[in-house]
């Protein structure tokens, strides 16, 4: 009777819901995906290769604009990493310090995540509830550095900065006060009829493709696969805290909301450990006052709130600056899964995907 | 590759690119004029101590050994890092031991990238950095490649390779032999050039280019501009 033919749709680069600078083509069979593309590179800055041309010490600075909602955690992976290069030894208190701030840029990271992919579905009150909090732990952030988004946040060795007087005592107090409003996310949304149409069963992802495709951080442990970096491969003073790993059951999008619901409150149990625990001491091991690796290459992963964020950096033990840095940027290689998931999806439901994975285009294309 | 590599001769920079590490500098007389010229000093290649006499090799290392012997060219460890240099010809291989053995179990493709030592022939490293979830591991694998070769493609292994090694395509212009959608990734597609060489000047070739690629290729190859 009829004939029905494909139709090309440009997602992007310019779409509310790509958070940045992403397009998707898609090949539609009326609403439905039958195909698509990414196409990724917009914001692409050259950062590996402007980091080549400087010093070690000021490369932190450029890791801030990497993940930019996540700052403070590509300032630690970037200075674990030269830490472990140089065979560093850095103080206790400034692990712990180290820690706090990594899992407090978490819970920004998820408020921000949390605020637009609720949005993208059409709940808007999240979005202010989760902005009204991330304010918050902005707030904490600039008391302890100044900034409140390029943080800035560490030094190789250690921090440049002890906590002002106080301010553990606000942090606990925020602890206290989102506790309370994780609840009041969950009542907006986890038992939502809409909520659950939108999201239950749409991109599911088994544990096993998960991990072939390279997906890391929550969107595998929301296929079932318990890896954590936290747990695996300890870093900072994570080894010293006790916190649960959640894990999702079916890998759909639902599940990966779950698992980042459930993060904020790991998160709020270590920054209480964290912060009951503060031994005294330096916050800046001994350093040289120009730091420069011995020849050689090395690979280290934190777990941002993304996933697995690695980096490898070779030394030629000559010059101030890496003679390579590379970074494994965990929303470039999840952003790897989308054409999988939402294969035979609606076009609404691509918006819930790109939200669900949790990509910020100033980390993929660097 | 669609494009010649930029020609330009052995490590010096090209001109009016303050393409040198800070620091990286030395003095040499320039013959005949005997003036003074600082230039960078070439890294001969990554440094890759061996492991430790007292250390005994990880299961999975010893056993890539006795089933592919020839494979293997060097070991080496550096802050408790493995990482196994083999064969080009023989990557498919090691990876798939890699992948299967029971005692190694390397179901993550971390990262794949590239690392370039100009003077040095073979050029480039290619370095694929493997984890295991369940045994909880690591272990970098390099093959050494020269300009212009081609290597295996790890897709078909593991398939989070595919962007990766599109990446390293694009960035280093390293082809990827049985890759299934070989396209640069980053920059655009009629982009001359590939940026994570060290040779590319850090400000890239300059306004010409971006106006109109085909004429900057044009000018260089005429020997125009470096």
């Amino acid at each position: 009777m009829f004939d029905t033919t494909e139709l090309v749709l440009n997602m992007g680069p310019q779409h509310p819901s790509t958070h940045g600078v992403l397009r998707v083509v898609l090949r539609l069979d009326g609403e439905r995906v039958v195909g698509s593309e990414i196409v990724i590179g917009y914001l692409h800055r050259g950062i590996e290769k402007l980091c080549e041309h400087r010093d070690w010490a000021q490369i932190v600075l450029l890791t801030d604009r990497m993940d930019y909602v996540a700052a403070a955690s590509n300032n630690l992976g970037y200075c674990e990493t030269v830490e472990k290069l140089m065979s560093l030894e850095v103080p206790r208190r400034a692990r712990y310090i180290r820690t706090i701030l990594a899992e407090l840029q978490r819970i920004a990271s998820h408020c921000l995540w949390l605020g637009t992919h609720a949005m993208d579905m059409g709940a808007m009150t999240v979005f202010l509830y989760a902005f009204r909090e991330r304010e918050l732990v902005l707030d904490l952030f600039e008391e302890y550095c100044g900034a409140r988004l390029t943080y800035n946040a560490m030094r190789i060795g250690g921090l440049p900065l002890d906590i002002p007087a106080g301010w553990g005592q606000k942090v606990q107090a925020f602890c206290t006060l989102f506790e309370r409003k994780v609840e009041e996310y969950e009542e907006l949304l986890t038992q939502n009829r809409i909520w659950l149409n939108r999201t239950r069963n749409i991109g599911v992802i088994s544990g096993e493709d998960a991990m072939a495709i390279g997906l890391t951080g929550p969107p595998l442990r929301a296929s079932a696969v318990s890896r954590d970096l936290r747990k695996a491969e300890p870093y900072a003073a994570y080894d010293e805290f006790e916190f649960d790993v959640p894990i999702g059951s079916t890998g759909d999008t639902y599940d990966r909301y779950l698992v980042r619901m459930e993060e904020f409150r790991q998160s709020i149990r270590i920054v209480r450990q964290a912060l009951d625990g503060l031994p005294e001491g330096p916050i800046l091991g001994r350093v040289p006052r120009l730091i420069k690796p011995p020849a050689g290459e090395t690979y280290h992963a934190i777990e941002s709130p993304k996933g697995e964020l690695g980096f490898f950096i070779v030394s030629d033990g000559k010059s101030n600056a890496p003679y390579r840095f590379r970074v494994r940027p965990p929303s470039f290689c999840n952003l790897q899964a989308l054409p999988r998931l939402i294969q035979g999806h609606l076009v609404s439901d691509v918006v819930a995907l790109i939200g669900s994975l949790d990509i910020v285009v100033g980390e993929v294309d660097r | 590759m669609s494009e010649s590599p930029p020609e330009s001769g052995g490590n010096t920079p090209p001109s009016g690119a303050r393409a040198e590490p800070i620091g990286a500098e030395v003095s040499r007389t320039a013959p005949g004029t005997g003036e003074v010229v600082r230039t960078i000093a070439p890294p001969a290649g990554p440094a890759e101590p061996p492991p430790p006499p007292g250390l005994a090799l990880p299961p999975f290392i010893a056993d890539l050994q006795s089933a592919h012997p020839d494979a293997v060219e060097h070991i080496s460890w550096w802050v408790g890092d493995w990482s196994v240099v083999v064969r080009p010809s023989r990557l498919l291989e090691v990876a798939a031991r890699l992948r299967h053995a029971p005692g190694a179990a390397f179901d993550l493709c971390s990262d794949v990238t590239a690392t370039d030592w100009p003077p040095r022939t073979p050029r480039f490293d290619v370095i694929y950095c493997l984890c295991s979830t369940t045994l909880r591991h690591r272990v970098r694998v390099k093959v050494r490649i020269g300009d212009g070769e081609s290597v295996p493609s790890v897709t078909a292994v593991w398939p989070a390779a595919s962007w990766l090694e599109r990446e390293v395509f694009d960035l280093f212009g390293i082809g990827f032999t049985g890759h299934p959608d070989l396209r640069r990734i980053l920059m655009p597609d009629e982009w001359q050039g590939h940026p994570q060489r060290k040779d590319y000047p850090l400000e890239g070739p300059g306004e010409m280019l971006m106006e109109n690629p085909m004429d900057w290729l044009r000018v260089r190859r005429a020997g125009e501009i470096e």
